[in-house]
């Protein structure tokens, strides 16, 4: 098939994108999007001009390194689906792709396509994790947990850090990532003692990185390639609400 | 040259022990003076660099990806084993040593493997304390499976996504010693060399992948944690970015590379569809328990599998093998399939793949039962090929997946340049000429969690470490090195891509030193690289400049050495010229045809020495013993 790309091309966090149009012709449909956009480069790298710039690494959907917003959708519009696993008989021929970089205060672009979002990494750091030293561990079957609990903390420990989410809501904001992680962590007998500050501090780094407000639209459900539901997000705010009231502990909030 | 292996004295069960008590310490108030570069944040670096930082040493991490949470063990999808025998069918720390010794073909070291048999059980009580959600029975207790042929279930999984659950927990780590300060993550940033003082590993180069700006690392002890090699073939299930820059870089600066021609082919992937792709994709393994392999009995049948009658198709591994079947080991059912393709069998346009067909399990079991199994991989299947695999056979076909040489280390996990270790799957200890199912992510966890931080302290207890600045004079050498050789990248400006090349490399390394191998196709290998090659550096463009965000520069520098490395590779898979494991020489295979070991001639590691680009490599050889697991030919009929 011929497709017609009109693709975000921008030199550097500081420099004012554009988009330029790319002619497509002879897509195969058993490519993968990524494909598409590698066969695309190659012909530009021949004609003696610079690829466009995309993030991507394992393509099989889950390390979360791509992510494009194709036709103002994250991921594109297939659901349940990284930009990697995209497959181009979704497509049809003639038609007009519009391909951009996510676009949020708090993931500046690098380059074309290519965001930071090292802003997640910040989020982890101020919570996302059980403290235990190595070697420290009891015996793995020492702590019994229930089968429904460690499900759903599966299900919430599925995110890959893509940042869809962000990408789709209107606010920007970063919540269901940061939900996820809560729940995963909060679910778990593990996760208990720490329970408390985590939500705190998570939710605090969060808005410091200039992720926006949840309102509760549920834009980031749909992106989501991994089907993490906004439930969590209820999760999180219950507890927050709980850790609010309990006592505030030290350092928790600026 | 002389290779030490350090092996400890004592019988096998006592080793490790005995060794952790003859180490030197580090005082704890002496830990924080020291500094460790670790370069990767897989599983083995990104637990060996949380584990110091809790330990107190300063911890300089480096990636090439945008965070340490995307390490390619992300995406290891069955299991990983561990010798807890919670299932109470017979397992222990010994029989997982000796499956491993022998599932690797006697070329591994046994006081290693039997380390990691050990080491296993902690692995599982960390990772469940870090939250990691591995599968449960309903009574809340772990839930085990038998996976790649072990006749015990010692299979610890998180649903198909194993490798992504324990990276997580480990990323998590590092990211709380972050905080902490001890870790400080470079995202984005890929090394290009190491740099020796005096013999000594003291620093890294590496290279800013958004400003493209070129940076000097000091410290007092280098550790590369890198993963292995498979994208010299081009197709392989690896991220597109995993490469050989790192070991290879450290192997020309004096670090002995082993057993490269140790290579493995997973049997069930998805098959090519076309040209332009670039990336094949794994599905599990477990598919094989009620997935039944075939092809037609009629070479250049291109019927739809639905109208080749029963009699008319051939499964073929039921056939060679009636007891194991489906389940025959990666290696065997790899050779086998290919052996079907070229003989012309092949199904699907391309005429590539064989088919892994459910209908009897579906018939027997019901659907609902095979999708609670696989539903997941089922729909990744039908996302990538279109087709549904409830109505329509899967088409699969083997691919390079992972690569059990490496740099050699001692029992320390140290190369032969002091100060420089090398951890996880970047290092060939554990898996000998094959690895079984489940035991990459044991191996790169053991080697981070429980080995490299301990034996990382007693080298740096005994070795004085002169305080050195970035002003040494050996990194002026080796930057400028690393900067002409980007600047003559760019200055080519040929009329080929990068691709091109690494194609052409590709097509060449799997005709010929892929699942089967002779001397004449390896010897032709030997002439094609070195052209292959000298084309490269004349033809290839990289587009752009040094100076910024350049992905075509950070390609052509990785192909430019699979362009050297795949030479090594060919030159190692002549030199041992037997059969083992993954290593498939045609000339070596026994009357049913499966592979020949020579133990008189060739049971050792070779450790090669670089002479300098084309030239031959210098091979020294550590010669293995085997004690406890008596050398004795694998059969699975």
């Amino acid at each position: 098939m011929d497709l017609k790309l009109h693709v975000w091309r921008q030199d550097g966090p500081n420099s004012v994108g554009r988009f330029e149009d790319y002619d497509a012709p002879g897509i195969s449909e058993h490519m993968s999007f990524l494909d598409m956009l590698d066969l695309v480069n190659d012909r530009i790298v021949r004609d003696g001009g610079e690829p466009i710039a995309f993030d991507h690494d394992c393509r099989e959907g889950i390390c979360g390194t791509c992510g494009l917003v194709i036709n103002g959708v994250p991921h594109g519009h297939r659901s349940m689906t990284t930009a990697c696993q995209l497959h181009m008989r979704e497509f049809r021929d003639g038609q007009d792709i519009y391909i951009e970089p996510w676009r949020a205060a708090a993931f500046p672009i690098i380059r074309d396509l290519v965001v930071d979002r090292t802003a997640f990494d910040r989020i982890i750091q101020a919570g996302g994790y059980i403290s235990i030293r190595t070697g420290a561990a009891p015996d793995a079957n020492a702590t019994p947990i229930e089968k429904d609990d460690a499900d759903v903390a599966f299900d919430a420990a599925a995110c890959i850090g893509c940042g869809a989410c962000v990408a789709a809501c209107p606010n920007a904001s970063g919540m269901l990532f940061t939900a996820a992680k809560v729940t995963h962590l909060g679910l778990l007998p593990q996760g208990q003692p720490e329970r408390d500050l985590r939500v705190l501090k998570m939710v605090q780094t969060h808005d410091d990185e200039g992720f926006g407000t949840c309102t509760n639209h549920g834009a980031c459900q749909n992106a989501c390639p991994k089907g993490i539901s906004v439930d969590y997000i209820a999760r999180l705010n219950r507890d927050m609400v709980g850790a609010t009231l309990r006592d505030k502990p030290e350092g928790a909030v600026a | 040259m002389e290779l030490n292996s350090a092996i400890p004295a004592g019988p096998i069960q006592q080793k490790w022990d005995k060794h952790r008590f003859d180490m030197k310490l580090v005082n704890p108030a002496n830990k924080r003076k020291y500094k460790v570069l670790m370069v990767g944040t897989g599983l083995a670096g990104g637990s060996a660099a949380a584990t110091m930082g809790e330990l107190g040493y300063n911890v300089e991490v480096f990636t090439h990806n945008d965070s340490a949470r995307r390490a390619h063990s992300i995406a290891a999808q069955g299991g990983i084993n561990a010798a807890k025998n919670y299932q109470n069918d017979g397992d222990s720390i010994f029989r997982l040593f000796y499956d491993t010794v022998k599932g690797g073909d006697f070329r591994s070291r046994e006081a290693n493997v039997y380390r990691l048999a050990q080491i296993s059980l902690e692995i599982i009580d960390q990772a469940v304390a870090q939250g990691v959600p591995f599968a449960r029975e309903y009574g809340g207790l772990l839930a085990n499976r038998s996976f790649g042929g072990a006749q015990v279930s010692r299979t610890f999984y998180a649903r198909g996504q194993t490798g992504q659950q324990l990276l997580l927990g480990c990323y998590q780590a590092l990211e709380r010693q972050v905080a902490a300060g001890k870790v400080n993550v470079h995202n984005r940033k890929e090394m290009l060399d190491v740099v020796l003082i005096d013999g000594v590993a003291r620093g890294i180069i590496t290279r800013d992948l958004v400003t493209g700006k070129i940076e000097r690392h000091i410290g007092d002890a280098v550790v590369l944690a890198t993963g292995g090699y498979s994208n010299v073939f081009f197709l392989s299930t690896n991220a597109m970015n995993c490469n050989v820059t790192a070991t290879w870089r450290a192997h020309k600066r004096g670090a002995t590379f082993a057993n490269p021609c140790f290579t493995q082919i997973h049997p069930t992937c998805i098959p090519q569809s076309g040209e332009y792709q670039s990336k094949l994709t794994l599905m599990s393994e477990s598919l094989r328990n009620d997935g039944r392999i075939w092809v037609p009995k009629k070479a250049g049948d291109d019927r739809r599998a639905a109208d080749i009658a029963e009699d008319e198709r051939d499964y073929y591994l039921e056939r060679f093998y009636p007891s194991f079947g489906n389940l025959a080991p990666r290696d065997i059912s790899s050779r086998r399939a290919k052996e079907m393709v070229d003989a012309g069998h092949g199904i699907g346009e391309m005429k590539n793949g064989v088919f892994l067909d459910f209908k009897h399990a579906i018939e027997r079991d019901g659907e609902s039962v095979i999708s609670e199994k696989y539903g997941n991989l089922f729909e990744m299947y039908e996302k990538i090929t279109g087709e549904n695999p409830y109505k329509v056979p899967m088409r699969i076909y083997p691919a390079p997946h992972y690569t059990m040489g490496g740099l050699w280390v001692d029992y320390n996990l140290m190369s032969n340049v002091p100060g420089l270790f090398v951890i996880g799957e970047a290092n060939y200890s554990d898996h000998g000429a094959n690895r079984l199912g489940a035991s990459a992510l044991m191996q790169g966890l053991a080697d981070g969690y429980f080995i490299l931080p301990l034996t990382i302290g007693d080298y740096l207890a005994r070795t004085p470490q002169d305080t050195l600045g970035t002003d040494h004079a050996a990194f002026n050498d080796v930057e400028r090195e690393v900067n002409d050789r980007n600047n003559k990248l760019l200055a080519v400006n040929g009329n080929k891509t990068v691709d091109d090349f690494h194609i052409e490399l590709g097509q060449l390394m799997w005709d010929n030193v892929g699942m089967a191998r002779n001397a004449t196709g390896l010897r032709e290998t030997l002439q094609k690289i070195p052209e292959i090659r000298e084309r490269f550096w004349k033809e290839v463009r990289v587009p752009g400049s040094g100076d910024s965000f350049n992905q075509s520069l950070e390609k052509a520098g990785r192909v430019a050495d699979f362009l050297e490395f795949a030479e090594l590779m060919a030159y190692d898979a002549l030199d041992r010229d037997e059969s083992c494991g993954a290593h498939f020489r045609e000339e070596h295979i026994t009357e049913d045809g499966e592979a020949k070991r020579d133990d008189e001639n060739y049971a050792y590691s070779a450790a090669w020495e670089f002479n300098g680009v084309g030239e031959t490599p210098t091979l020294h050889k550590e010669h293995l013993e085997f004690e406890y697991v008596p050398l004795s030919q694998r059969s699975y009929k």
